[in-house]
C-alpha cells in the first residue's frame, strides 16, 4: 500500500479544482440556506444557467468569452427573480419545491434535441476555454514538489476557483457582520418578528436569492472551464446535493464553512476511493477476494462517505465549524 | 442675590425628553366626555377603523362595526378566548387581510398596506405567541428593532463607516432600554435562551426600539412573575408619560383596571362594550359575555352572585363525576361557607 501516494493523490482532490468549484456553489448556498434560510434546492440550475450560457456564446455563437461571462451572470439574477416572485411570499417548502423543478427544466432544456445546435444535446459543448487558458501563466506540472502537483491547466482554473472562492467569502463575511446580514438572519429565524419591526422581508429575501445565484453562477461557469466542456450531466440534482453536503459538513452560517467542509469532504472521498481501490487489488490484496473486488471498491467510497455524514451529524450536527451553543437552542 | 441663584430651577427643557409632547392628563380628560358605548368617537383619535369583518370559512373572527382608539392614553382590549382580539390585532397592523372594511392611522389609510410599511409609519406591535429571534443575541435583537438604518441597505452594507456610527447609538439606545427591562445581564446571551417571561420582555424592548407612536402589545404580562408585573406596568405607564399610545390585549383583569384610560371588550368578533375600566367591568354585557363562554376570570369577583354560580356549578361536577370517596382524603368538598374561610 503505497500511503504517500494515496494521500498525494486525496490532497490533490481536496485541493483541487473540482473541489474549489463545490465551495463555489456553497457559499452560494451559505446565503441563501445558512443566513436567510431559504431552501434552494436549484443551485445547479444557476450553475447551469451561468455555465451554458458562457459556452454557447464562444462556442456557438463566437462571441466573446466575458460577455458571456457576463450574460450568464444577469441570467442567473433573472432567474432567481423569476423563482423569487411567485415563491418567496409563500412557506419556506414552495421555494424548494420550485427551485428543484426549475433546474430540471433548465437542464432538459439545454440537453433537448430542439435546441441541439445551440446547447449541442447530451453531448453539450467544447473548446469555449481559448480566452481562460490564454490568460494562464503556468506552465509545466505545478504544486508543491513532492507533496502535491497539479497539470497547469488544472493549476490555473484551482487558483482562479479559490481566488474567487475567497472574494465571495470576504463579500459574505462583510455583509453578513453588517446590519443587512442581522436582517437575514433574522428572518431565518423568525420573518414575521423581522416584519413587525418594519423590514421589507420579501426584498431582503430576494437579495439573498440573487446574490447566492449569483454566486452559483460563476461556480456554473468555473465547471465548464475546469472540465473545459460542458454537458447536462454537470448539473443534475445531485451537483445541488453534494453542494449541500459540503455547507454541513463545513458547517452553515460560517462564513468559512464551505471552504472547510469542501476540502474535507473532496479529501476524504478520493482518499477513500483509493485506499480501497488499492486494498483490492494486486495479486495478494489486503481485503481478501471473497470479502470484496475491485469492483465492489470504487462503489465503497460512497457507502463510508455516508456513514461519516451520519457520524457528524449524530456527533457534531452543527458542521465542523458550527457553534454549538446554537444547536442548544433548537431543544428547546 | 445668591440665595436667588441656587434656589431658581434648573433650565427648561431638562425633563421634556420626548419627542411628540402630549399632555397625559389632558388625554386623559377628553375622554371623560365620551360615551360609554360600543364605537364611541373619541376627541383625538389615532386609529379608526370602520366595517372591518374577517371570516374563517364559516366563521367570522371579527366583525367591528366602529372602533376609534384615543391618542396618548392606554387602551385595554379585553375579551373571552376567541374573542377575535389577535385576529383584529392582525388586521390593523397588516399581518392578515380583512374581507371588508377601511382603517387608518394618523388619518392615512392602511387599508392593503403591508406590515411592514406599517410598522414603518409607527404602529409597532408585539405577539401573542412571542417571536424572539432565538439565534441572535438579545442585543443583535434589539438592533434589528431600530430603523433607518443606512447598513440595512445592501450595497453601503459592505462597507461598515457608512454604519458604524449609526449602530454605536442603537448599541447605547438598546442598552438603555435592555436595562429598562431587566435585560442587561442576558445581552450577550442568544435570545433563544430566555425563558417565557424574559422574552416577552425582550419583545417588548424591541418594539420600543423603534419608537413607535402607538404600541400594541397582545397580552405583554403573560408568564411574566407577579413581581416583575408591577415593575412592568410601570413602563407601560411610562410609554404614555413619554407620549406614546398604547394598546394593549390582556386577560388580567387586575392590571387591565390598574393601567387602562379606556377599555374596549370584544366578544365573538364585535366591540360590545366600551368605557372607562370600573364601568366597563361591571357591565352586564360584558359579564354575559365572559360567563357565556365559560371563562373564569377575575371579573368573577365583580359579582358575589356570579361566584356563587360558579361554585354551585363545580360542587355540582364534583359531586356528580366522583365515586363513592373511599377515604378521608378524597372528600375535599367542604360547604362553601368553608372554602370561602
Ligand atoms: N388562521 C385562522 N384560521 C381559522 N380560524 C382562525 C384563525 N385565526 C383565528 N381563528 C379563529 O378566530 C377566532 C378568534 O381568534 P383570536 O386568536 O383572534 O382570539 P383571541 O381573542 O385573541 O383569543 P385569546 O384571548 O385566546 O388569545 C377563534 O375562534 C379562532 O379559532
Ligand atoms: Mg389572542
Amino acid at each position: 500500500m503505497d500511503w504517500h501516494s494515496i494521500f498525494s493523490q486525496a490532497l490533490q482532490q481536496g485541493l483541487g479544482p473540482v473541489a474549489a468549484v463545490y465551495c463555489l456553489a456553497a457559499i452560494g448556498l451559505n446565503v441563501h440556506f445558512g443566513y436567510t434560510g431559504l431552501l434552494n434546492f436549484g443551485q445547479a440550475g444557476f450553475m447551469a444557467v451561468a455555465g451554458y450560457a458562457m459556452s454557447a456564446f464562444v462556442a456557438t455563437w463566437g462571441l466573446s468569452f466575458w460577455l458571456g461571462s457576463l450574460v450568464g451572470l444577469v441570467l442567473c439574477a433573472v432567474l432567481a427573480l423569476l423563482l423569487g416572485v411567485p415563491t418567496l411570499r409563500l412557506r419556506a417548502d414552495y421555494l424548494a419545491i420550485v427551485t428543484i423543478a426549475a433546474a430540471e427544466i433548465i437542464r432538459q432544456t439545454v440537453g433537448s434535441v430542439s435546441l441541439l445546435k445551440y446547447f449541442g444535446g447530451q453531448d453539450g459543448l467544447q473548446s469555449f476555454n481559448a480566452t481562460f487558458n490564454d490568460l494562464n501563466p503556468f506552465t509545466g506540472s505545478v504544486g508543491i514538489p513532492g507533496v502535491v502537483s497539479w497539470r497547469p491547466y488544472d493549476f490555473w482554473t484551482l487558483v482562479v476557483c479559490w481566488v474567487l472562492a475567497a472574494l465571495c467569502c470576504l463579500v459574505v463575511w462583510a455583509l453578513m457582520r453588517s446590519p443587512w446580514g442581522r436582517v437575514l438572519k433574522g428572518i431565518r429565524e423568525d420573518e414575521d418578528a423581522v416584519r413587525s419591526l418594519g423590514k421589507n422581508v420579501y426584498a431582503y429575501k430576494m437579495q439573498s436569492l440573487m446574490i447566492g445565484g449569483l454566486i452559483g453562477g460563476l461556480a456554473g461557469i468555473m465547471s465548464a472551464l475546469q472540465h473545459s466542456a460542458i454537458n447536462p450531466s454537470f448539473f443534475a440534482t445531485d451537483t445541488t446535493f453534494f453542494a449541500y453536503t459540503v455547507l454541513l459538513v463545513g458547517g452553515a452560517a460560517r462564513v468559512l464553512g464551505p471552504v472547510v467542509g469542501t476540502i474535507v469532504f473532496w479529501f476524504l472521498l478520493s482518499f477513500l476511493d483509493l485506499f480501497f481501490g488499492e486494498a483490492t487489488s494486486g495479486t495478494n490484496p489486503l481485503i481478501p477476494d471473497w470479502l470484496m473486488d475491485s469492483n465492489q471498491a470504487s462503489l465503497m467510497r460512497f457507502v463510508f462517505m455516508g456513514l461519516a455524514l451520519m457520524l457528524l451529524m449524530v456527533y457534531r450536527p452543527q458542521g465542523i465549524f458550527g457553534d454549538r451553543r446554537e444547536l442548544a437552542l433548537d431543544a428547546r | 442675590m445668591p440665595a436667588d441663584r441656587t434656589s431658581s430651577p434648573a433650565p427648561g427643557g431638562g425633563g421634556a425628553t420626548s419627542t411628540a409632547v402630549v399632555d397625559v392628563s389632558a388625554a386623559r380628560a377628553a375622554l371623560r366626555d365620551v360615551p360609554h358605548e360600543p364605537g364611541a368617537p373619541k376627541p383625538d383619535p389615532i386609529v379608526v377603523a370602520d366595517g372591518i369583518r374577517r371570516t374563517f370559512g364559516g366563521l367570522t373572527a371579527v366583525d367591528v362595526a366602529h372602533v376609534e382608539i384615543q391618542r396618548g392614553v392606554i387602551t385595554g382590549l379585553i375579551g373571552p378566548n376567541g374573542a377575535g382580539k389577535t385576529t383584529f390585532f392582525n388586521l390593523l397592523t397588516g399581518f392578515d387581510r380583512p374581507d371588508q372594511g377601511d382603517w387608518s392611522f394618523n388619518g392615512k389609510s392602511l387599508k392593503g398596506v403591508p406590515a411592514y410599511r406599517v410598522a414603518r409609519s409607527g404602529m409597532v406591535r408585539t405577539f401573542q405567541l412571542t417571536k424572539v429571534l432565538s439565534k441572535l443575541t438579545v442585543l443583535e435583537n434589539m438592533r434589528v428593532g431600530a430603523t433607518g438604518q443606512q447598513g440595512e441597505r445592501l450595497l453601503r452594507a459592505m462597507f461598515a463607516p457608512f454604519w458604524r456610527g449609526q449602530e454605536r447609538a442603537n448599541t447605547e439606545k438598546a442598552d438603555a432600554l435592555l436595562d429598562r427591562f431587566l435585560l442587561i445581564k442576558k445581552r450577550e446571551d442568544f435570545a433563544g435562551s430566555l425563558s417565557g417571561g424574559q422574552r416577552k420582555l425582550l419583545e417588548m424592548a424591541r418594539a420600543l426600539m423603534a419608537d413607535p407612536e402607538l404600541v400594541m402589545l397582545d397580552e405583554p404580562m403573560a408568564g411574566v412573575n407577579p413581581a416583575l408585573k408591577q415593575s412592568l406596568l410601570g413602563h407601560v405607564k411610562s410609554l404614555r408619560d413619554e407620549g406614546r399610545t398604547v394598546l394593549f390585549v390582556e386577560h388580567d383583569m387586575d392590571m387591565v383596571r390598574d393601567i387602562s384610560d379606556w377599555v374596549i371588550v370584544m366578544a365573538q368578533g364585535q366591540v360590545i362594550a366600551e368605557g372607562p375600566p370600573h364601568s366597563v367591568m361591571g357591565d352586564q354585557r360584558v359579564i354575559d359575555a365572559y360567563l357565556g363562554s365559560h371563562h373564569d376570570q377575575d371579573l368573577s369577583v365583580e359579582s358575589v352572585d356570579l361566584e356563587n354560580q360558579i361554585l354551585a356549578e363545580v360542587e355540582a361536577e364534583i359531586a356528580g363525576g366522583q365515586p363513592p370517596a373511599a377515604d378521608e382524603q378524597a372528600e375535599p368538598a367542604a360547604t362553601p361557607g368553608d372554602q370561602r374561610g
